[in-house]
């Protein structure tokens, strides 16, 4: 067994009993790194120097912490204080933030170890990954295959042993989706429980910062470090935060599940909803009680989420005009043409396709029939849920229609590419916290099964994972020997 | 002005809110700071920033509304008003759309004596953008340099209705509604200082007709006097445009002070379309009306409350009443004088007659006054001690304001004090006596004028310094 | 159904995008494929639903006003692609 195959919890064993040093753990991280990234391709950039001098302190108790020496990665959109941030386009590509993110101090601040920053859709647009300026993420389990998006580097990385925990960004499932196609943990949190400060805003009323990790109990430890108020992010909450760990038990007899009928539906892989059925089977075995439920505007969460979150976008991703950071052309004579040629360079195709999608939407006589109608539909998409959890603890449902796709199989046709984030999106649409653990096989992919919490209630997520990976004896799952 | 035209006038203000940090981040608002010194990530629009509301702008914003006589609804929100400018960092300024603090309300203004009521349609807190500086002439320059000090710096837009009908109307508004926001302590309102800025909405229409006219919004109006002379401008060109047939193109037109003429700033871009929508980055504000009856209470006296005082309690006409609020400074300063001189119309005459008169030639404000409440007072009893003549006050009030010396050194030094004493005054009037023998037979005889013209020579003999009702009761002794 | 390639233009414009006519061509069609999927949100009857604008229920949260330290200047200029006298240059406006 090598260090680097090992969890966040069981390293921090080691570590405490003296058996292992940060030094030796963050050396095994790299020789993994070195051993599999050119086939991988998770990291944008690494952070070696400085990863293994703090790892050096920390053995040195010099760079204390909860967490002290353990190695981590964070997805190119967390801003990181004299380290290049790119969020994987061109227009950042030399941009070094003078600030962190919250999150990424917070990690900092418990001890944590930059390993590097993670590869991902240019500014999280997109559900494979192949849209990064710089290269395509590989799905460690097939490498012909993609590790979803947008934070696929970070869901590849943790798969592929490169890291053991990673944080990322979920608007529209870009936790959940890669974490199900790497077969990894992906908590995304409720929106306001992790603060965003120091995070590139994508879609600002639907970004999240969350967790992947190789299983719940990690998932545990990390959500104690990041989760909470930040007086820097207005919409950050002030709800107490429990102790995560406290959750790890098995005992969910008595629990209520709702299985909404809309996620088993026309789409969805039937070998998909087969898996999650089988898991739901146990969860009765186990004396959780199961019923169907129907969350009935479902089908119109894609497309007002895509109204929205572009709409957000236009004008999140209008700063970006070449005056004060980022890529510039300094050929042009005037003002509009710096501005708009700046751009079109900066910016990858599904980029550009967003942010006219968004102005589209916002813009003078098309705001009511688009935009405003979505965040109609957006309250019924959050009245549905708010019904079903009046009467049930959790939502389980597939996290993806299908497993990972093959590389270059959807690039061209965007809508069949947005079509990946049907069944994560209607979370993100009302807030909520959604987890996506491994169930199983299916032609030698992982399925992902996603839970779906209350506001504010991610311990219940928490525990119903970890009492699924007690039950099934699903944990920790490894891409088969060989592929990489 | 031709007689067939009404011209209509509607007010957009900018005033800068009273805060020492900037309206989303701790960034300070001082004026005049070396350029892109009083900036962060947050007011430079970096990636990943967040804005974080300044509890002070929303309460400065209250109590503005409640001033001006506004409701302040229960929910408000911002919102993203969506333009791209090399000054605006977010390329969105965060603003409010359509659930601003304050809605309606109105303020009064006095015409050649006659009140009219102006109303105001809504006000709306936001950030301000940056500076741009255009290398030498707008026109032929290649580059601009952009400086964010002020971005982020709190602003309320305050619009009014297109309640005004002439240049005057206009004027006497932004000079009423800048005197309740300097009482109401919200902003500092110093045009120079551009921390506040008008843009006027005038169009033309025919008398009679009611719809309005195709209207121009004028920019860069940064004092009272650039305020009137583009509104003047601008309804003779749309009346002289309309006799000649033309239509008025609705568009942004800026004051050009050289030319003293308006001018258009349509530029090859299409119209605007801000694409406004609701801030995600900022949670809502629920207003309870604990809090607006808070801030109500703690609502300092307003131009109208003290106008109304100093008539019924000094007795002051509403003339100078209204001269004397049109700043917290000018009524501090008469109300400490009176207490310590309680003769009302007096201070209120040398306030209005040689103070102002000074300030104005040397353009200043009162706060510039070298001198306060205190020595203006000392000025006055003086005169009525007799220790001065009014006339000899006039000579020292200039020197109390070119100096800054209180009057009694200014009277010490120059020897200027009045003669009241008797043995001297007795001698000069024998003198006069002896001098004009038939002038003192006529007033024996009835002529009461006579007694003046004897005064005068005695004065004249004293060059001035005679106690003239000292002079006068001792002269009639003689007599 | 497809965008007008003058509606891509239009909205090209607002959004500060220089597009080649390939792109717009290629936008023209993609964007019309996804406003159309798009569309079927109206469907839905919402009439009587409000918006929702903000997904939290939170009010009011704020900071005092207080000055902070702002940033160094020459941190703060540090990814500036043209500066001059502390200042960032942007060609002539019009
Ligand atoms: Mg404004
Ligand atoms: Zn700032």
């Amino acid at each position: 067994m090598e260090l680097y195959e090992l969890t966040l919890h069981e390293l921090l064993t080691l570590h405490n009993n003296k058996q292992a040093s940060s030094e030796e753990i963050v050396n095994s991280i790299f020789k993994r790194i070195h051993q599999v990234e050119g086939d991988v391709k998770a990291f944008i950039s690494l952070d070696e120097d400085t990863a293994r001098q703090k790892a050096r302190a920390a053995d040195s108790e010099k760079w204390p912490g909860k967490i002290a020496g353990m190695p981590f990665g964070l997805k190119d959109i967390f801003c990181t204080r004299g380290l290049k941030t790119t969020c994987a386009s061109r227009m950042l590509e030399n941009f070094v933030p003078t600030y962190d993110s919250t999150a990424g101090a917070r990690l900092n601040a418990a001890g944590g170890v930059l390993i590097g920053k993670l590869n991902m859709d240019e500014f999280a647009m997109g559900s494979s990954t192949e849209q990064s300026a710089f290269f395509a993420t590989h799905n460690p389990w097939d490498l012909t295959r993609v590790p979803g998006g947008s934070s696929g580097g970070s869901a590849a990385a943790v798969s592929a042993d490169e890291v053991p925990f990673a944080l990322g960004t979920d608007t529209g499932g870009s936790i959940r989706q890669p974490a199900a196609f790497c077969g990894v943990v992906g908590l995304r949190p409720t929106y306001g429980r992790v603060s965003r400060w120091g995070v590139i805003a994508y879609a600002s009323s639907l970004d999240q910062v969350g967790v992947f990790s190789k299983d719940v109990e990690d998932c545990a430890l990390v959500m104690n470090l990041i989760a909470g108020r930040d007086p820097r992010d207005a919409t950050s909450l002030e709800v107490e935060v429990p102790d995560y760990t406290a959750y790890l038990d098995a005992g969910i007899k008595g629990m209520k599940i709702a299985c909404p009928r809309e996620y088993f539906g026309q789409g969805v892989d039937a070998g998909i909803q087969e898996a999650v059925k089988k898991a739901l089977q146990k969860y009765e075995e186990a004396g959780a009680i199961v019923e169907e439920v129907s969350l009935p505007h479902s089908q119109y969460a894609l497309p007002a989420y895509y109204l929205v979150a572009t709409a957000e976008a236009s004008a999140n991703l209008a700063r970006f005009d070449g005056v004060r950071y980022g890529l510039r052309d300094g050929q042009a004579d005037n003002v509009i043409d710096m501005f708009s040629n700046s751009r079109s360079r900066g910016f990858g195709s599904e980029v550009k396709r967003r942010i006219m999608l968004g102005t589209y939407a916002l813009s003078s006589g098309y705001y009511d029939a688009y935009y405003l109608k979505a965040l109609k539909v957006r309250r019924l998409i959050y009245e549905d849920f708010q019904k079903v959890f009046n009467e049930f603890d959790l939502i389980v449902a597939p996290t993806t229609p299908t497993t990972a796709f093959k590389i270059g199989e959807q690039i061209g046709d965007p809508l069949t590419l947005y079509m990946n984030d049907i069944l994560t999106v209607p979370v993100n649409m009302a807030g909520l916290p959604g987890i996506s653990i491994p169930c199983g096989l299916l032609n030698g992919l992982p399925v992902g099964m996603q839970l779906i919490g209350k506001p504010f209630d991610e311990g219940t997520l928490i525990k119903a994972a970890y009492a699924y990976e007690e039950i099934s004896g699903i944990r920790c799952l490894k891409p088969q020997q060989g592929v990489i | 002005m031709g007689k067939d035209y009404e011209v209509v006038i509607g007010l957009e203000v900018h005033a800068e809110l009273k805060t020492d940090s900037k309206i989303f981040c701790g960034c300070s608002t001082a004026f005049g700071a070396e350029p892109n010194t009083q900036v962060c990530p947050v007011c430079s629009g970096f990636p990943g920033m967040l804005p974080v509301l300044n509890q002070k702008v929303v309460e400065l914003a209250i109590i503005t509304g409640l001033a001006l006589n506004s409701k302040i609804p229960d929910y408000c929100k911002f919102d993203r008003k969506n333009y791209f400018y090399p000054d605006l960092p977010k390329a969105y300024q965060i603003s409010q759309f359509d659930l601003p603090i304050c809605m309606g309300g109105y303020l009064d203004i006095e015409i050649d004596g006659d009140k009219k009521r102006i109303g105001i349609t809504r006000a709306h807190m936001e950030e301000d953008a940056g500076k741009l500086v255009h290398q030498g002439n707008i026109t032929s320059t290649t580059f601009s340099l952009v400086d964010l000090n002020r971005s982020g710096v709190p602003l309320l837009e305050i619009v009014s209705e297109p309640d005004m009908r002439s240049a005057s109307e206009a004027r006497a508004y932004l000079e009423k509604l800048r005197a309740i926001l300097l009482f109401a302590g919200v902003s500092d309102c110093k045009m120079q200082e551009g921390s506040l800025r008008c843009d006027a909405n005038v169009s033309v229409r025919p008398v009679g007709e009611t719809r309005l006219g195709a209207r121009a919004e004028i920019k860069n109006l940064n004092s009272f006097r650039s305020l009137e002379r583009a509104i003047e401008f601008e309804a003779r060109r749309q009346i002289e445009a309309i006799e000649d047939g033309e239509a008025i193109i609705q568009e942004t037109r800026t004051w050009d002070e050289d030319k003293q003429a308006t001018r258009s700033m349509r530029s090859k871009e299409e119209a605007h379309d801000y694409r406004y929508f609701p801030e995600p980055d900022l949670p809502p504000l629920r207003i309870s009306h604990e809090w607006v009856e808070r801030l109500r209470t703690v609502m300092p006296e307003l131009p109208d409350q003290a106008q109304i005082r100093l008539q019924e309690s000094f007795g002051l006409p509403s003339y100078d009443a209204a001269i004397l609020t049109l700043t917290p400074e000018s009524l501090a300063f008469f109300d400490k004088c009176v207490e310590l001189y309680p003769q009302p119309k007096m201070v209120s005459n040398w306030m209005m007659g040689e103070l102002s008169r000074l300030l104005n030639q040397n353009n200043l404000e009162i706060s510039d006054c070298r001198f306060g409440p205190a020595e203006l007072a000392r000025l006055l009893t003086l005169i009525d001690e007799g220790t001065i003549s009014g006339k000899m006050a006039k000579g020292i009030f200039e020197d109390m304001f070119a100096s800054g010396k209180p009057p009694d050194q200014i009277i010490a030094e120059k020897g200027m004090t009045q003669i009241s004493d008797q043995d001297t005054l007795i001698k000069v009037i024998d003198e006069v006596i002896a001098a004009n023998p038939t002038v003192v037979e006529d007033y024996r005889n009835g002529k009461e004028k006579a007694l003046g013209f004897l005064v005068g020579q005695i004065m004249k003999a004293t060059k001035g310094q005679a106690n003239p009702g000292v002079v006068n009761t001792l002269l009639k002794e003689r007599l | 159904m497809a965008l007008t390639i003058k509606e891509v233009e239009h909205v090209a414009m607002l959004a500060r995008l220089s597009l080649s006519q390939q792109e717009k061509e290629t936008f023209a069609v993609q964007l019309g494929t996804i406003l159309e999927y798009a569309s079927t949100i109206n469907q839905l009857n919402t009439d009587g639903v409000e918006p929702l604008d903000h997904i939290l229920p939170v009010f009011n949260v704020f900071r005092e006003d207080q000055v902070e330290p702002s940033a160094p200047r020459e941190e703060i200029l540090s990814n500036g692609p043209l500066i001059e006298d502390g200042q960032y240059r942007v060609p002539k406006i019009l």
